[in-house]
């Protein structure tokens, strides 16, 4: 009884993303080195109250089951549990991603009492040297006390996640006890080279071995720890990890940014995948719908320099964002190929592609050598989110 | 909570419901399935068995909801292997238990 397959089906789109992110602010009370949407300051531009409640109303008419908040900092928005509320009233659950430094005891217990509402706590380092080191100083007691918090209001399965890189990938089993011990689920996903993550890439992402490592591990524990499907790349290891094994970009994800403007996915913040603007006649549901940029994301791709490889049909190419913010053609390998053809393909890089944007803080650039660099925001929403059953 | 955790075991012969906190979106290979209390999503790889969830609240009994659709008696092994997968990650509950 089935029809085609569905991963052919999500290719050519469908008519309302399964997972959208939407980055309510750019503002950021941290500078984490790899964020990558380049948060910090608050851009004057940003949609209103109302402008929101709009997008809000649209969702709910496309049947968007939920979407991912993410920023800057979400919480630091004046009107986020205003629009958490409305977005829970219009049937658009919300899972939002945060540091922490808004989840006090009592907001912890609110959030606990809604089957609407889940909170996902950015960790970037198991011990506070690790992550403190890319996320800033204090920023590991700040999520730990919210994680603390909302355990002790009862909320059970929160998400942690966690952006694996090159300092935290050897200590996934102490990821996994900080979740058990709270009573949460763990989430790793894939560092990519988005915004200040650009400028850090070359230090923070995995080494190959570490690569294999992280595989193997994800392979043990399954469905048990979620991945936001981005590390679809390893698939040509062999077998592929849970999840739906594709590139969403344009097809079943995408997302707004704080003010408005609607990407292709999340790690592509730059206006080559720029598909229109919610507060444009036909709103969002026009961008989606009638975009040329997400109708060419939408026909078929070419594997271009992958088409001969054996594990084409696994990895499709692996990730478009993290080619292009690399330099490299989107036809080609992804830089972390596990094949290697990615560092060969590296090492002939000439040039890369300037951001588009920049909210980071103005505090001068720091040297990046483990050091603070800026803000953050909460630096892990991935395509298929929570896709993991 | 889960009525089954293995596929094949499940009663057609009861009334069964779609759960409360569940949301149906057809697509056009069949629909995707959202469960607000447990946060799976679910894909229906099929619009007969979307269907069969639709029939489910005004049939006496699964098996009456998918004659209803129009699954042929070859076929319904197949579709109470689906119904099972659903009952076991709570999309659909026996009504007597809710």
């Amino acid at each position: 009884m089935t029809v085609a397959p569905l991963v052919e089906q999500f290719q050519s789109g469908l008519d309302a993303p399964i997972c959208l992110t939407w980055e309510l602010t750019y503002a950021c009370n941290l500078s984490c080195v790899h964020c990558l949407s380049s948060s910090g300051r608050r851009d004057p531009r940003e949609l209103s109250t109302a402008e929101c409640e709009a997008v809000i109303d649209e969702l709910e008419r496309m049947q968007v089951f939920y979407v991912n908040i993410g920023g800057g900092e979400p919480t630091v928005r004046p009107d986020f549990w205003y629009l958490v509320d409305y977005a829970t009233a219009h049937h658009v659950g919300v899972k939002f991603s945060t540091n922490g430094i808004k989840i006090t005891p009592a907001v912890a217990s609110r959030l606990a009492a809604s089957d609407y509402v889940d909170v996902q706590i950015s960790l970037d380092g198991a011990t506070s040297s690790v992550n403190d080191a890319v996320r800033g100083p204090g920023s590991y007691a700040t999520a730990l006390r919210a994680m603390e918090n909302l355990a002790a209001a009862g909320f059970a399965g929160f998400k942690i996640s966690v952006v694996v890189t090159r300092q935290n990938a050897g200590q996934l089993d102490e990821f996994k006890a900080i979740a058990d011990r709270f009573g949460a689920q763990l989430r790793l996903t894939r560092l990519r080279p988005s915004g200040r993550g650009a400028d850090t890439w070359d230090e923070l992402h995995p080494t190959a071995a570490q690569q294999r490592s992280l595989y193997d591990w994800l392979l043990e524990h399954g469905e048990n720890v979620l991945t936001g499907d981005s590390f679809f790349h390893l698939a040509a290891y062999g077998e592929s990890l849970p999840g739906l094994n594709l590139c969403g970009a344009g097809r079943v994800v995408c997302l707004i940014d704080p003010v408005g403007d609607v990407y292709a996915c999340p790690f592509a913040i730059h206006d080559d995948f720029l598909a229109g603007n919610v507060r444009s006649p036909g709103g969002f549901t026009a961008v989606w719908r009638s975009s040329e940029l997400f109708a060419d994301l939408r026909r078929p791709q070419t594997g271009g320099a992958c088409a001969s490889c054996s594990a084409f049909d696994s990895c499709r190419g692996g990730c478009m964002a993290a080619k292009f913010f690399t330099g490299l053609p989107l036809d080609g390998p992804d830089p972390e190929c596990v094949k290697g053809h990615g560092s060969l393909a590296l090492s002939k890089v000439d040039s890369k592609p300037k951001p588009s944007l920049d909210h980071s803080h103005r505090t001068g650039p720091v040297p990046v050598t483990i050091g603070m660099r800026r803000p953050d925001r909460a630096c892990d929403e991935s395509p298929l989110a929570g896709l993991g059953g | 909570m889960s009525t089954e955790d293995g596929r094949g075991s499940f009663d057609l012969d009861a009334a069964w419901d779609l759960a409360a906190p569940v949301s149906i979106r057809p697509e056009r290979f069949g629909a995707l399935l959202y469960h607000f209390g447990t946060r799976r999503l679910s894909f229906l790889k099929s619009p007969v068995l979307l269907d069969v969830l639709r029939r489910l609240e005004d049939t006496p009994t699964a098996r009456v909801a998918c004659a209803h659709a129009g699954v042929a008696a070859a076929e319904l092994p197949a579709y109470r292997t689906a119904l099972a997968t659903l009952a076991a990650s709570d999309m659909i509950r026996q009504r007597s238990a809710s």
